[in-house]
This record gives C-alpha cells, sequence and structure tokens, in this order.
C-alpha cells in the first residue's frame, strides 16, 4: 500500500517537475513547482514526519509558491510566453542534470540504510526542546543565528519598501 | 508437501490481501463519508445564510421548496449542475479549470481532521492545527490561479485582493491560536479536547482567551472573504471578484468552499475555544453519542455570529483593512501571547 502511493507520488513529481522546466507559460511552471513541492510534503506524511510535512506545505507551497505567482501576477500577462533557449543552452543543462543526478545516486547508493523496525513520530514538544538544548546535539546556535538573519531581512525590508520616504526625512530633520 | 506450502503461502497472501484490501475499502467509505457531508453542509449553509440574511432584513428568505425551503439549495445546485460551463477564449484553460480544484480540495483535506466525537475522527494527526493552518494557506492559491488564469481585469484585482488579505489574517489566526497552544500544550485536536475536560479553554485562559477568541473571529471573517472583509468581490467595484468568469458547477465549487471554509474556521474555534464534543458542565457525559449534537450545534451557533457580522458591519476599504490587521491585531496578539504564556506560569488559570 505505502509502496504503491510512494510510486505514485514519485511519478506526479517527476512529470510535474519536467513540465515545470519545460512549460513556456510561467504560471504554470510556477504550479507544476507547486505539485512537486506538494509531493515533497506527501512523502513526509508517508515516513510519519508530519511537522515537516506541514512546514513544507506553510512555508513552500503556502509561502514561496504564493510569493512567486504574486510576482508573476504583478509582471506576466497571459498571452506572453516564454522564449526558447538554444539547443547549445538546452544540452549544456541537460548534461549538467545528468551529472548532478549521478552523483546524488552514487552516494545514496554508496551508503547502507539500517531499516529500523519501530517508527517513531516525532512530536512538537521535542522539535521545540531540540531547537532551544544548548547541550550536544542542541541547534541553539542555528537557530539565534537564523533569527538573527531574519531580523536583518527584516529591517531590509523596511529600508527598501521606506525607499524614498526614508531619506526625504532625514534631509527635514537636517 | 509443496501443496501444501504453496497453500499455506496462499493463504497467507490471500490473507495480507484482504487485510489490505479492507483497509482500502475502509478509507474509501470515510472517504465517501466525509464527501457527502461536505455536500450536504455545504447546501445547509447557504441555506442558512440565506434565511439568517432574510432574518436580519425582515424578508422570509427561501420557504416554498419542501418545508421552510429545506429543498431550496439542492435545486439550486441541480440547476448550476446542468447549466452550460461558459469561459472566456483567450483564458489559460488549464489553470482555469484547476483552480476550483484547489480551492475545494484544501476545504475537503481541512474537514478531515475535527473530532466530531470521541470516535469519529478521520485523521487524527499529531501537528492537528498547525495542519489546518497549514492546509488553509494552499487554499488562496485556487483564488489566485482563478483570477489570473481568467484573463479578466476585474478578476485579478479580486484576486490580489484576496492574496493580500489572507496572507495577512493567517498571521493573526496563527498566532491567536498559539495563545491556546500554551494552555494545551500539545497540537493535536483530541488532545485540546481532553484537556477542555477540566473547563473549555475560553473559561480556563480567561481575559487573554476571549482576547484570542475575538481576534481568532476577526481574523477567520477576513480570511474567509466574507463581510465586512469581502474586498475580493466588492460588488460595487469588482463584479463579482476572482469568480467573475466562471459559471455552472465550476462556480458552485468556488461558492460550496466558501461556505465550507466558514464551517472549518467554526469549527477550530469551537475545538480550541468551547471544548468540540464536550457538553457544557458535562450534563450529557453518559452519551457519548450526544458529542456530535454538542459539536455542530456550537459550530453552527459561531456560523451564525459570522453571518451576524455580514449583516451588521459596512464593508472595509482596502487600507484599513490592511491597517486593522498590521497595526491593531498583530501587535495586540504578540502581547496577548506573553500575558498569556504569564498566566500559565503562575498557574493562574481557571480549572474545575
Amino acid at each position: 500500500m505505502e509502496r504503491i502511493i510512494f510510486y505514485i507520488l514519485a511519478l506526479m513529481m517527476i512529470v510535474a517537475a519536467i513540465a515545470s522546466v519545460s512549460s513556456r507559460k510561467m504560471l504554470r511552471s510556477v504550479i507544476y513547482l507547486l505539485f512537486v513541492l506538494a509531493g515533497v510534503a506527501g512523502v513526509f506524511f508517508l515516513i510519519d514526519y508530519n511537522f515537516l510535512a506541514a512546514v513544507q506545505l506553510t512555508v513552500y507551497a503556502g509561502g514561496i509558491i504564493v510569493l512567486m505567482i504574486f510576482s508573476v501576477l504583478l509582471v506576466h500577462h497571459i498571452e506572453m510566453k516564454l522564449e526558447v533557449a538554444k539547443i547549445s543552452k538546452r544540452i549544456s543543462v541537460a548534461l549538467a542534470c545528468i551529472i548532478g543526478a549521478g552523483i546524488f545516486i552514487v552516494t545514496i547508493y554508496s551508503y547502507d540504510f539500517n531499516v529500523i523496525g519501530k517508527a517513531t513520530t516525532t512530536t512538537t514538544a521535542e522539535i521545540g526542546k531540540g531547537l532551544l538544548s544548548y547541550e550536544a546535539g542542541g541547534f541553539i546556535l542555528p537557530f539565534e543565528v537564523i533569527s538573527v538573519i531574519l531580523l536583518a531581512a527584516m529591517i531590509g525590508a523596511i529600508v527598501i519598501a521606506k525607499g524614498n520616504k526614508l531619506e526625504s526625512n532625514n534631509t527635514e530633520t537636517k | 508437501m509443496t501443496i501444501s506450502i504453496i497453500n499455506i503461502n496462499y493463504n497467507l497472501i490471500s490473507s495480507i490481501m484482504l487485510e489490505e484490501s479492507m483497509s482500502i475499502l475502509n478509507m474509501i467509505l470515510v472517504a465517501l463519508g466525509y464527501l457527502g457531508f461536505f455536500a450536504v453542509a455545504g447546501l445547509f449553509l447557504v441555506l442558512m445564510e440565506r434565511r439568517v440574511a432574510a432574518w436580519f432584513q425582515l424578508r422570509v428568505g427561501p420557504n416554498r421548496v419542501g418545508f421552510q425551503g429545506i429543498l431550496q439549495t439542492m435545486a439550486d445546485a441541480l440547476k448550476l449542475i446542468s447549466k452550460e460551463l461558459t469561459g472566456t477564449v483567450k483564458a489559460d484553460k488549464f489553470l482555469y479549470n484547476l483552480a476550483p480544484y484547489f480551492v475545494i480540495v484544501t476545504a475537503l483535506m481541512g474537514l478531515a481532521v475535527f473530532p466530531f466525537t470521541k470516535d469519529i475522527q478521520a485523521f487524527d494527526i499529531n501537528i492537528g492545527i498547525f495542519f489546518l493552518i497549514a492546509i488553509s494557506s494552499i487554499g488562496v492559491i485556487g483564488i489566485l490561479l482563478g483570477g489570473w488564469a481568467s484573463n479578466n481585469k476585474f478578476a485579478l484585482i479580486g484576486a490580489m485582493r484576496s492574496g493580500v488579505q489572507t496572507i495577512s489574517y493567517e498571521l493573526s489566526i496563527g498566532l491567536s491560536l498559539l495563545t491556546m497552544i500554551l494552555l494545551t500544550g500539545s497540537l493535536q485536536l483530541s488532545e485540546i479536547v481532553e484537556v477542555q475536560k477540566s473547563g473549555w479553554l475560553i473559561v480556563q485562559g480567561h481575559v487573554p482567551a476571549i482576547i484570542a477568541f475575538m481576534i481568532y473571529m476577526i481574523a477567520g471573517t477576513a480570511e474567509t472573504n466574507r463581510a465586512p472583509f469581502d474586498m475580493v468581490e466588492a460588488e460595487s467595484e469588482l463584479g463579482a471578484g476572482f469568480h467573475t468568469e466562471y459559471s455552472g458547477m465550476k462556480f458552485a465549487y468556488f461558492f460550496l468552499a466558501e461556505f465550507i471554509n466558514m464551517f472549518i474556521i467554526a469549527a477550530i474555534a469551537t475545538t480550541v475555544f468551547f471544548g468540540a464534543w464536550l457538553s457544557p458542565f458535562g450534563i450529557t457525559e453518559s452519551l457519548p453519542w450526544l458529542g456530535v449534537f454538542w459539536f455542530l450545534g456550537k459550530t453552527l451557533l459561531l456560523v451564525f455570529l459570522m453571518m451576524w457580522f455580514r449583516w451588521t458591519f459596512p464593508r472595509l476599504r482596502v487600507d484599513q483593512l490592511l491597517t486593522l490587521e498590521w497595526k491593531y491585531l498583530l501587535p495586540i496578539n504578540l502581547v496577548n501571547i506573553v500575558i498569556m504564556a504569564l498566566i500559565v506560569w503562575l498557574n493562574l488559570t481557571i480549572q474545575f
């Protein structure tokens, strides 16, 4: 049963991924990408990583895709089509993809995965404690670093959004 | 000898196959049950909306088809099914047809996690509330797609407004629910109900819980794009907003999903603030099947509250809408979380 669902998800992701890069309409590519990301969330649900699956849905499907759709809505018209790349470019991209996939497959198969009989789901409480623990194996440092980066990004966004207004305020006070 | 081994093998395989097919059959039955509930609840809510609207405007409302107009929306649905599906020539056909399904599938997925009684819950996932928030953030994609793909300026503006509104108010929904999570200590809906056996959370958390409930209802009304926040389909400005170009059954999908989303918002509030299937003061504790009655009763009461909003408040402008969220609700919410944390820390909750 789970095997069948996995193959359905995998097939959906591969087809959507290929469609995403080969579609000539921008918004369609974004939607195909959404299917890929939703498929990844589905795989997380399948292996009982519920939290990660929900994060995948909120951050990627709900956040980033909506952001992309917004930018497409702002810059793109429905009748426009993307240009077809030159053949030389296409071949080089295909080669790069094959090399990348090869490296992935070799790495995955060189590691022998241990099958664990009992699978336990990680609860949110454990994840929260893991993020805030400063003992060995805790994630407090990356957590804090990410929060500083987010703060910097937020301040940057405010400065960019204010733009001229910020400067005119400064000149007035002078 | 070999025959017996084959026989055993065959028995083993057939028993596994039987188990597998039984579980699949079970899943299909549950899914069909939820689909049926989805359709019936959607139609009933549309009827309820029309009757409530009529009541507020001192009219009678639909009361001819069936007893007190019960079959009115059924007849409407039949009409919509049999209607011709029109579309614009220069629309992006693929996305245009896909959009309603995004909206309706996310609404259906949201329904699956609610505990109607102790036993009737299809999907008791350990991140329940987070799952609901995650799912609701995908529904807006359907609206954005529908607006863009129908190649209509009004529809596009409606979709953009909807996107801005939903993304902003999702924050308030998440934070107000987070306030209540501080009391329960779990995201799992069945455990949240379990905690409320010693008093509903709105009583346990008293002042900050009531503030959180008010913020949640405001944000929930905004997230379902209902009046007074129906900028998305402001009739006087945008025609019908993002679904201007839709007709027949595809329009009905959007319409039904809006009502189911309203039901979902009310059901989350019921589960988190008002003890889901728990009866007030435990008066029907010996009859657990009455839980459905209590759950639906509380949910419909909250739905009625949202309909009451619709016919009471005038529509906001877009800038007022965003000011309300970012300058008022969000700061109040953040302070509220700190107050709730203090109350939980100092053990000031009210428990019976």
